[in-house]
């Protein structure tokens, strides 16, 4: 097993401030929108050097997503932000009809996605935010997995065309990819290279699962991880390379088990490969207030639940 | 610089020609949305061939030129044959509308890459918002030119439409036109049976907007509206047309009721509707 190690926890809607402080500097046509959350978007230090490219539109996020529709005629390249609740759900038929539909190159960005919202409790939880914007026609959906990778994911949205669903959180969690590293949209990254099964993994579950192949690897199990940061479009061809091997799957994400990217993977294998898959997922509730680990405990989303998925989707393989 | 310049009787004159693209387009699929069609046309004719500065080679940008948004989408036919007959797309092309593989979409598209559309509208409330987003970008682009937008007064029942207004008045997006077709109908009655709309004027003055009103089927009064809209932009508010109109003019029997709201006209209607709206300038598609 490859070894991760950090220096550092930092919550990943840090790495979104820190990428869009360093778009309002190299790209002009960046501009920014917010619904009354500029403290927990990070977005405060893009605001101290551009007051003019920042738009406060107060607690209406459905207003907020026509008028980052209408910047982009003009060519502005608008980045909302809000809480991934208010990002997607509320919002839904406004970002299908003016930015989907209509092709509006907006990125979308949204913090406290999932469980690890903590005590706020189900309102604000949401779980069901990759499964909205990945049914959407056009919709590029990417979850990061650590300030850094967010970061670097932020800077490359504004150059990649069309409407792109960025999903990140609150909790400071392990800094372990690299500082300089270059985010692709649509490429998968490789962490760990293994035999047994493949576990692929994105946004907070993917240091999990590094935590996984270790505790793996002591009971004698070479397993492959690899982080999908871009959901749509899928890395198929990183899938399939793995499964090809490893002949079965664990898929771990912060969200419902309905709609997510593990049945995106599952989509993938049933045309190509069917081969035994296990989910790492919420199954389909809400969640509920506590701290962000209690509940990741609590919804089977920690490195013991993708251990056991794991074990669970190779004793499937030999049957 | 508008691209036409017409006169009043020449705008007469292309008004009829798109009342009777209107009857005929929607005659031609059995669906689509007549009565506000009609009602507007004068307005959308005022628009784009006298008061709209703009190039008929379309860029969705717009950089330099007046844009306009229609957020009630059902009403594209009015839309469709305006944008045709100014000289976006070929007025031929009226006839795929709301058939399989057309660019005349049964709602404005952007999808198929129809020129003069810059979104898509009709599920109801967005236009607004949109148009606010494009005139901020106009600021930000140092371009001086205008943005339009229209919407139904129905409409004005969708949340977002509030939350629009209070936004423009409030950060002085002033180089906004709206207007909103008030034409008193919605689809299940009049909008007072449906949703009483109060006092207009008191409401959007109230929320820090320049508010003029207009009589939407009559140039001689709508031309000077729109000259007197203009002139109150750039003062620190948006400012907003109340328009009436009456839905389905220009058609006697189309005329004063929500029934032609979704309703196309049969082929003996559809008869004594172009008999109504005879014109001798070009010809119909």
């Amino acid at each position: 097993m490859k070894e991760y190690t950090y220096t550092e926890k930092k919550d990943t809607r840090s790495g979104f401030g820190a990428g869009l402080l360093e778009l309002g500097r190299t790209n002009p046509n960046v501009v920014a929108l917010c619904a009354d959350l500029v403290g927990s978007l990070k977005m405060g230090d893009f605001i101290k050097e551009n007051p003019d490219r920042f738009f406060q539109i107060g607690i209406a996020e459905a207003n907020m997503m026509g008028i980052a529709a209408g910047l982009t005629i003009g060519g502005k390249i608008p980045f909302t932000g809000t809480f991934a609740n208010f990002s997607t759900g509320r919002v839904y038929d406004q970002i299908r009809q003016s930015i989907a539909y209509s092709g509006k190159n907006v990125k979308i960005c949204a913090s406290h996605a999932g469980l690890t919202l903590g005590e706020d409790g189900a309102t604000h939880q949401i779980l069901e935010d990759i499964g909205l914007m990945k049914m959407l026609p056009h919709m590029t959906v990417i979850n990061t997995c650590d300030y850094n990778q967010t970061k670097a994911a932020t800077i490359a949205i504004a150059d990649y065309e069309g409407p792109v669903y960025l999903r990140f959180g609150r909790p400071v969690i392990p800094v372990f990819t690299p500082a300089d590293q270059e985010f692709v949209v649509g490429k998968a990254v490789m962490l760990n290279e293994g035999t047994d099964v493949s576990i692929f993994a994105t946004g907070h579950l993917v240091w999990k699962a590094i935590l996984a192949g270790k505790i793996l690897e002591e009971k004698g199990i070479s397993a492959e991880i690899i982080n999908i940061h871009t959901i749509k479009p899928l890395d198929e061809e990183a899938i399939l390379k793995s499964v090809a091997k490893t002949k079965c799957v664990v898929s771990c994400e912060e969200h419902n088990r309905l709609g997510g990217m593990g049945d995106s993977i599952a989509q993938l294998l049933i045309k190509n490969t069917p081969l035994p898959m296990e989910y790492v997922a919420v199954d389909d509730t809400f969640g509920e207030s506590g701290t962000p680990d209690q509940l990741m405990e609590k919804y089977g989303l920690t490195e013991n639940d993708i251990v056991a998925a794991a074990e669970r989707a190779i004793a499937r393989k030999q049957q | 610089m508008n691209p036409h310049n017409k006169s009043i009787d020449e705008l007469k004159q292309v008004a009829a020609q798109v009342r009777r693209d209107i009857v005929r387009m929607v005659h031609a699929v059995n669906s689509g949305h007549p009565g506000g069609s009609l009602g507007c046309t004068d307005y959308f004719v005022s628009l784009y061939f006298r008061a709209m500065n703009y190039s008929t080679d379309f860029d969705m940008n717009g950089v330099g030129e007046d844009l306009f948004f229609l957020s009630n989408g059902h009403i594209s036919p009015v839309f469709y044959s305006t944008l045709a007959r100014a000289g976006f797309f070929d007025v031929k092309e009226l006839a795929t509308f709301r058939k399989i593989n057309s660019r005349v979409q049964g709602h404005p598209a952007t999808e198929e890459g129809l020129p003069g559309i810059r979104v898509a509208s009709g599920s109801l409330g967005q236009g607004l918002s949109v148009a606010i987003g494009a005139a901020q970008a106009k600021k930000l682009n140092n371009d001086d030119s205008l943005v339009y937008v229209l919407m139904g007064d129905g409409e004005l029942e969708e949340g977002q439409i509030w939350e629009a207004t209070m936004y423009a008045a409030g950060k002085k997006v002033d180089n906004l036109i709206a207007t909103i077709d008030r034409n008193g109908q919605q689809i299940d009655g009049s909008t007072e049976e449906v949703m009483p709309l109060g006092d207009l004027r008191a409401k959007f003055e109230a929320f820090g907007w320049h508010v003029l009103e207009a009589d939407g089927n009559n140039f001689e009064t709508l031309l000077p509206a729109l000259d007197e809209a203009k002139g109150a932009t750039g003062k620190g508010k948006p400012v907003m047309i109340l328009m009436d109109t009456q839905m389905g003019y220009g058609v006697d029997f189309m005329m004063g009721s929500h029934k032609w709201h979704g309703v196309a006209p049969n082929d003996e209607q559809l008869k004594v509707a172009l008999q109504q709206l005879s014109v001798n300038i070009a010809a119909d598609y």
